[in-house]
C-alpha cells in the first residue's frame, strides 16, 4: 500500500497519477514530439506522460513555465519560489508545496523560511520583504483574489520595483495553473517500503 | 490610467515584440501601452496567448467542443468576478452560453457531473480528491478528456490571476 501525505513537507514526494498516462508505445507523432523522446530520451515523468494527453497544451506550457520561473531579470529566483509556495499553500498541493520549498531553501542556503511556514503556516514570522511577498501571494491565489491596494502597498514598502511585483504577480499564478493539475490529476505518495 | 513605468533595462529588455494585444493584457486595461515592466516580459504574454488558443481552441479538442470550451471559460471568468471578459468568451459559447452562469448545474446538456467538477477545481481546489476524477471515469470520461478538462480550468486560473495582478498594478501606478 502506499500512503497518500497529507502534511506539508520539503521531502518530495513521488507523484502518483489518478489517470492513466500516455502509454509511449501508443503515443501519436504529436505527443512524441512534445515529449521530445529520443532513443536516448525515454524517461519521462509520469505528470508529463499524462499531460501529453492535451498535448497542444503540454506544448505551450513548458517553455511558458520555464520562462516564468527561470528567465534573468527581475525577481530573484528564490523570491519567486516563494510566490508559488504561497500558492501551493493556499490550494493545498502537497507535491508542488515540497518542490518548490526545496528549491527555495536551495537557493536561500537556508530552510528557515519554510521550515517556519510549515511549522507555523501562513501566519507564520517572516522579515517584512517576505511578509509581503507571501501575503500578496496568498491574496492573488484565493477564489476570486482577494489582492487589494493593501498588498500593493505593502510590495513597494518593502521596497519591491515594478519588474519584480510583475514577476511575483506571474509566478504565483502560474501555481493556479499548476496545483489544478498536481494536486487535482494525481497525489502525492510515500512509496512503499521495500521488504529486505 | 498611465503605463507602468519602470521595468527591465538594457540586456534584460526584449525587444522587437510589439503584438501586445493579448486578452490578459486587454482585460487589465493594458492593451495599447502596456509599460516597460510588461515589455520586459513581452515573451510571457504572448506565450500566454498561445497557451489560451491551446485550451480554448485546440485542433485535438477530444469530446469538449470550442462552444463548450469557451462557455466554461465564461463560467469561470465569472466566478473570479471578471464580468467583461465572462461576456467575451460567452459570445463563442453557442448553444452553450447559458452554462456561464454559475446558477446553472449543466443538466440540460446531460453535463451536471463535469460542471460540478470545474466548479470545484475552479473555486475549491484544494478540496479536490480521487473520488472527484473517479466521478468523471465513472460517467464515462475518458482520461484524456479529463486532463483537457484540467488544462482549461488551470490555465483560465492562472491568466484570471494575471489579469488581477496587473490591474493593481495599473492602478497602482497610475
Amino acid at each position: 500500500m502506499t500512503e497518500v501525505i497529507t502534511k506539508f513537507t520539503r521531502t518530495v514526494p513521488h507523484w502518483q497519477p489518478r489517470v492513466k498516462p500516455v502509454d509511449l508505445k501508443d503515443a501519436s507523432a504529436d505527443q512524441l514530439a512534445a515529449l521530445q523522446v529520443t532513443p536516448s530520451n525515454t524517461k519521462i515523468s509520469e505528470y508529463v506522460l499524462t499531460l501529453a494527453h492535451d498535448v497542444e497544451s503540454l506544448q505551450v506550457r513548458s517553455p511558458l513555465f520555464n520562462a516564468i520561473m527561470y528567465d534573468r531579470g527581475g525577481m530573484s529566483r528564490a523570491e519567486r519560489e516563494l510566490g508559488a509556495l504561497a500558492a501551493s499553500m493556499v490550494n493545498h498541493c502537497i507535491y508542488c508545496a515540497a518542490v518548490h520549498a526545496a528549491r527555495h531553501a536551495d537557493l536561500e542556503k537556508s530552510t528557515d523560511v519554510t521550515d517556519k511556514l510549515f511549522r507555523d503556516g501562513a501566519q507564520a514570522e517572516l522579515d517584512p520583504r517576505d511578509r509581503a511577498i507571501f501575503d500578496f501571494a496568498v491574496a492573488l491565489s484565493e477564489t476570486p483574489s482577494q489582492a487589494g491596494p493593501q498588498h500593493l502597498a505593502a510590495l513597494l514598502k518593502a521596497g519591491l520595483d515594478e519588474a519584480e511585483i510583475l514577476d511575483l504577480i506571474l509566478s504565483s499564478a502560474l501555481f493556479g495553473w499548476a496545483n489544478r493539475l498536481m494536486h487535482v490529476l494525481g497525489e502525492p505518495v510515500r512509496p512503499p517500503k521495500t521488504v529486505g | 490610467m498611465g503605463p507602468i513605468r519602470g521595468g527591465l533595462r538594457g540586456k534584460e529588455r526584449e525587444s522587437g515584440l510589439t503584438d501586445m494585444n493579448t486578452t490578459a493584457l486587454k482585460s487589465a486595461g493594458l492593451g495599447n501601452a502596456p509599460g516597460d515592466a510588461v515589455e520586459g516580459r513581452a515573451k510571457i504574454f504572448k506565450m500566454t496567448q498561445a497557451a489560451e488558443e491551446a485550451v480554448l481552441r485546440p485542433q485535438d479538442y477530444g469530446r469538449w467542443s470550442h462552444e463548450l470550451r469557451a462557455a466554461f471559460a465564461a463560467r469561470i471568468a465569472l466566478q473570479y468576478d471578471e464580468r467583461a471578459l465572462s461576456d467575451q468568451y460567452a459570445a463563442s459559447a453557442g448553444a452553450f452560453a447559458s452554462l456561464a452562469e454559475p446558477s446553472q448545474d449543466g443538466a440540460d446538456d446531460g453535463l451536471e457531473t463535469v460542471v460540478a467538477f470545474m466548479d470545484k477545481v475552479a473555486t475549491d481546489t484544494r478540496n479536490v480528491t480521487a473520488a472527484d476524477i473517479a466521478g468523471l471515469q465513472a460517467a464515462g470520461i475518458s482520461d484524456a478528456d479529463i486532463v483537457r478538462l484540467c488544462e482549461l480550468n488551470a490555465f483560465l486560473a492562472y491568466q484570471l490571476r494575471v489579469i488581477a495582478g496587473l490591474r493593481l498594478m495599473k492602478d497602482g501606478y497610475a
